[in-house]
């Protein structure tokens, strides 16, 4: 053990230890729950902070615990890690506050904050994991840990949507769990590093590294939502709001889409992702994801299904990034794991919000929602126009970035993708927009507002803040470690010489 | 060891003979039947921990009942094979002790406890018999002991079960004592060590491999000799079905292992690579088709025995996966050790958590299930973290298994066995989660519920999690099963 490891086995303990806890606390006792919650929330957030520093300054975290002959447990906090940790535990702390608001006198709280506690220790893990078997376990700890959330309201439509969750995740599992295993018996080791560790099999292995590869992608694309392994999204949006959020913004996708950055970087490398004709179908088989998810997006009534496509698309856009393998591009993907995370909460909570307060589940249903609830829709506005790509929001650094890096690498074509992406998203956002702000309420107009407040603060202020986040992180996304600057840092270990 | 602490005891015979003189006892003084029981199935733990320190010092400890050695007399043998499956015996049966004390009226009580200290006892015996003849009597002392512990609680289900289940073993028993004669003839001992030293590959040995081998896979329901298995261990009294399920077919499957390892598979030209080939192939047909009923079944109980079924599949894929030099391969080996160290948990969790929900809503019908999952939590949680592990599932023991067993397959290239285990584990998952997933939803009908006593959620939930600590122990407890499976071939190399 290196000095200073004991604060990765803290990081994962400040949300496991609370969560294990809160599922032995009485229904009734709200305080306490609340309490751990919090505590758990915010001591992650310090230790991270701490963490941060750290490795900014130069400092390596690393534990490592013998787990099979061979093989260890390894957790490491590299800057690729901490960009993940950082999000998902800043995430986590809104997320929690949002939906101790949300689920306010609603029935299981315990079991709820237990496995929402267990859902960000495997993410973090993720983040974390310093070698291919470590990933998987916290992978498909972070499926096993996600069910009971999916399914918790209870009904028929909640089981079904988690047999579906569990039916494309645990086969992608199998299929992450097979080239795991044959790599390592390839390979002799499992173990990340910068430029990855495969290049000594490319001239005896071609074949296999190939196969290898597209199981593993296959492996994390499920939960990253490529198509066509996105089904299960979509359906899932039967789960309460701040579970959607959980699934789109802080844990599930974002997994998957870090798996393929650990994959295409650190297990092949992008010179031999390269070599082996791999990048270049994976980065197409993003762009068909980015058109086909914005497509479907179109077409659906109901806003949570909407912004699940919506997410679809969105998230390919780290695929797309890594795939093109350019030092520019992989910051835009890199960045817009931030971005997206940022952009894609505001929305859900927005729509919790809606859903909440004046029971809207539909498009259809929002006309003139912005005079009854100016601050969400304004914080929806927001988040939506980052979506579209519009200066100066997080998401037209992403896109800026992606587009100069793909002309770089000589990938015209992207441009094309990133400029109908664009279209397409202003199109299945700018209605949502008009039709609350510019149009007059239906019939007899929303359920009025209790005491002044278009609803209660703890709905209210996380939107309210991840907006703001969203759009400092474009306006200021030249100042230290703002998460452009994170990931540039990051950029330059992965591609030597890259300043 | 320590000798001050742990005085020079013959720990071999106390295992056995505590549990007989309990049965004797429970039956002989009804009252005292529950207090014996519970002392003597503990105390088990604490003789089975002597013998471990002494197997630790010695590897392979040798005792010879009254002074009389082999050939003539009654030899016990322990080394780490056996203590494999002493340990899981110890472990599974003080659980299912605790749970039973709760689960069993009084009246009923009186005959679950004799029964189980005698099936306790036959199980110990057999791990720690050394010849050929002693297996046959403490398999048949076994089998005699389960048919009746399944058939007791009464019932006309429970009979017709058991009454198969009779059948099955002794037809199995009839097979393997005619292997067993055919040896005696051909060698004139039944000896382990002498029979390694005396036998000769031929036809002899063949035919005696492949009776024994018959009546040891019928015993252990190995597919397609599993029909009597689903009856029997659904029907029987949720206590008695871990039993059959965790530790019984186990113990018919640890003499094959005995045979396959120390036997045969060192006699070159006997065509053991033939032999272990079918034994693979029924072992991926019982993973295919065991889960896929498993898939199908309405009920839990009779869901969780189709999984055994299955699950012993895995424990035949060792048998095709040969070294270079044509030996056994100690990883697979290793491997299938630690799967039936943790199928035993997590079954005998599930079975007992069946057990619960039985018990609960006065039937065990899947869709029926009333939101179990906030008024069991308990009995919810181990069925959960037991079927994980038995999905093979990280963080458990049964993801360490799989991992170490689909690592032999692929070194060897057996791409159709790592197949088949993938398969089988997403199968699992399948029907795990069917189950888990009507945890959470209302039934259509409500039912009046009865009380769970709370010793037989925390048995089940207790089980679960060892299944559960299994997964994060692999680097403190391989040692010891290489110790149990390296050494054995690699002695038999002339």
């Amino acid at each position: 053990m290196s000095p200073g490891s004991w604060i990765l086995l803290a990081v994962l303990a400040s949300s496991l230890l609370p969560g294990l806890v809160i599922f032995a606390i009485a229904e009734r006792r709200v305080a306490l729950r609340t309490g751990l919650n919090l505590l758990g929330a915010v001591s992650k957030l310090l230790l991270v902070g701490w963490m941060l520093w750290g490795v900014a300054h130069g400092h390596a975290f690393e534990l490592r615990l013998a787990l099979l002959p061979g093989l260890d447990f390894v957790l490491r906090a590299g800057p690729l890690a901490l960009l993940f940790v950082t999000l998902s535990s800043a995430l986590w702390l809104l997320t929690t506050l949002y939906a101790i608001g949300y689920l306010e006198g609603s029935p299981h709280r315990s079991r709820f904050f237990g496995f929402f506690s267990l859902c960000v220790t495997a993410s973090v893990g993720v983040a974390l994991a310093g070698n291919l078997l470590t990933f998987l376990l916290f992978y498909e700890l972070l499926t096993l840990s996600t069910y009971p959330l999916v399914v918790h309201r209870g009904t028929e439509a909640a089981r079904r949507a988690g047999q579906s969750y569990l039916a494309y995740t645990l086969t992608g599992g199998a299929l992450l769990l097979a080239g795991t295993l044959w790599l390592y018996s390839l390979a002799g080791t499992l173990e990340f590093t910068a430029t990855g560790f495969v290049h000594g099999l490319v001239d005896d292995h071609r074949g296999a590294l190939i196969l290898i590869f597209w199981l593993l992608i296959a492996g994390v694309g499920v939960k990253a939502a490529l198509v066509p392994l996105h089904g299960w999204l979509p359906q899932a949006m039967v789960a309460p709001a701040p579970v959607s959020a959980l699934l789109h913004a802080v844990a599930v996708v974002k997994a998957g889409a870090f798996g393929i950055v650990r994959i295409v970087y650190e297990v092949y490398g992008v010179e031999l992702a390269a070599d082996l004709g791999v990048a270049l179908p994976l980065a197409a088989l993003a762009a068909i994801t980015i058109l086909y998810g914005s497509l479907r997006a179109l077409y659906q009534d109901d806003l949570k299904r909407r912004l699940a496509f919506s997410t679809v698309s969105q998230v390919s856009y780290i695929a797309l990034g890594v795939a093109i393998a350019g030092p520019i591009a992989t910051i835009g993907g890199l960045v817009h794991l931030v971005h997206q995370g940022l952009m894609k909460i505001t929305l859900f909570f927005c729509a919790g919000n809606l859903a909440e307060t004046v029971h809207i589940h539909r498009i259809s249903e929002m006309d003139g929602v912005g005079r009854r609830m100016p601050w969400t829709m304004g914080a929806f506005t927001l988040a939506a126009f980052g979506m579209i790509g519009l200066p100066p929001v997080a998401g037209f650094v992403s896109k800026w970035y992606l587009g100069l890096g793909a002309m770089q690498a000589g990938q015209d074509w992207v441009v094309l993708v990133l400029a109908g992406s664009s279209l397409l998203n202003a199109a299945y956002f700018l209605p949502i927009l008009h039709r609350a702000w510019f149009r007059a309420p239906a019939g007899n107009g929303f359920a009025p507002a209790v005491g002044g407040r278009e609803t209660g603060w703890l709905l209210l202020w996380p939107p309210v803040i991840t907006a703001a986040m969203s759009l400092g992180a474009g306006l200021l996304a030249f100042i230290p470690f703002s998460p452009l600057e994170w990931v540039q840092f990051i950029a330059r270990q992965e591609f030597i010489g890259y300043d | 060891m320590s000798p001050v602490l742990l005085p020079d005891l013959p720990w071999e015979a106390l295992l056995i003979l505590l549990p007989l003189t309990g049965a004797a006892a429970g039956a002989l003084w009804p009252p005292a039947a529950r207090a014996i029981g519970l002392l003597t199935t503990a105390g088990g733990l604490l003789l089975l921990a002597g013998l471990g320190t002494a197997v630790a010092d010695a590897q392979t400890l040798r005792h010879a009942v009254g002074g009389w050695g082999a050939p003539l007399g009654i030899e016990l043998r322990a080394d780490a094979l056996s203590l494999v499956f002493l340990t899981a015996t110890a472990l599974v049966g003080l659980g299912v002790a605790v749970y039973a004390d709760s689960y069993f009226e009084r009246s009923q009580a009186r005959g679950f406890w004799p029964l189980w200290l005698f099936l306790l006892g036959a199980l110990n015996a057999l791990f720690l018999s050394a010849d050929l003849f002693n297996l046959y009597v403490t398999l048949e002392l076994m089998g005699l002991a389960a048919v009746a512990l399944t058939a007791f609680s009464g019932g006309r289900a429970a009979l017709s079960g058991a009454m198969r289940y009779l059948l099955a073993t002794l037809l199995g028993s009839l097979v393997y004592l005619l292997g067993v004669a055919l040896l005696y003839h051909a060698t004139g001992t039944l000896d382990f060590s002498l029979l390694t030293q005396r036998l000769e590959a031929g036809p002899a040995a063949r035919t005696a491999l492949g009776l024994m081998g018959a009546g040891l896979a019928l015993k252990t329901a190995l597919f397609p000799f599993h029909f009597w298995l689903p009856p029997a261990h659904s029907s029987a009294p949720a206590p008695v079905s871990a039993l059959l399920s965790a530790l019984v077919v186990k113990a018919s499957f640890y003499i094959l292992v005995r045979l396959w390892l120390e036997l045969f598979a060192p006699l070159s030209g006997l065509e053991g690579a033939g032999t272990g080939e079918v034994l693979g192939w029924l072992g991926m047909a019982a993973i295919l088709w065991g889960s896929w009923q498993a898939l199908r079944q309405p009920r839990v109980k009779l869901l969780v025995a189709y999984s055994t079924v299955a699950q012993i599949g895995y424990l035949f894929l060792a048998f095709p996966l040969l070294t270079a030099a044509g030996l056994p391969d100690p990883a697979a080996w290793r491997a299938v050790l630690w799967l039936v160290l943790a199928h035993a948990l997590a079954k005998a969790a599930m079975f007992l958590a069946a057990g619960n929900l039985l018990r609960f809503g006065g039937h065990d019908r899947i869709p029926d299930l009333d939101c179990v999952a906030q008024r069991l939590p308990l009995t919810v949680a181990a069925f959960a973290l037991a079927g994980i592990s038995i999905a093979g599932l990280p963080p458990t023991g049964g993801f360490i298994g799989k991992w170490l067993l689909l690592e032999a397959a692929l070194l060897q290239g057996r791409w159709d066995l790592v197949a088949v285990m993938l398969l089988g584990g997403l199968l699992a998952a399948g029907y795990v989660f069917k189950v888990v997933g009507h945890f959470f939803t209302p039934a259509a009908a409500g039912h009046a519920a009865r009380p769970v006593p709370a010793a037989m959620e925390w048995t089940a939930l207790t089980l679960a999690i060892l299944a559960l600590l299994l997964g994060l122990a692999p680097a403190w407890l391989l040692p010891w099963l290489d110790l149990a499976v390296g050494p054995g071939p690699a002695e038999a190399v002339p």
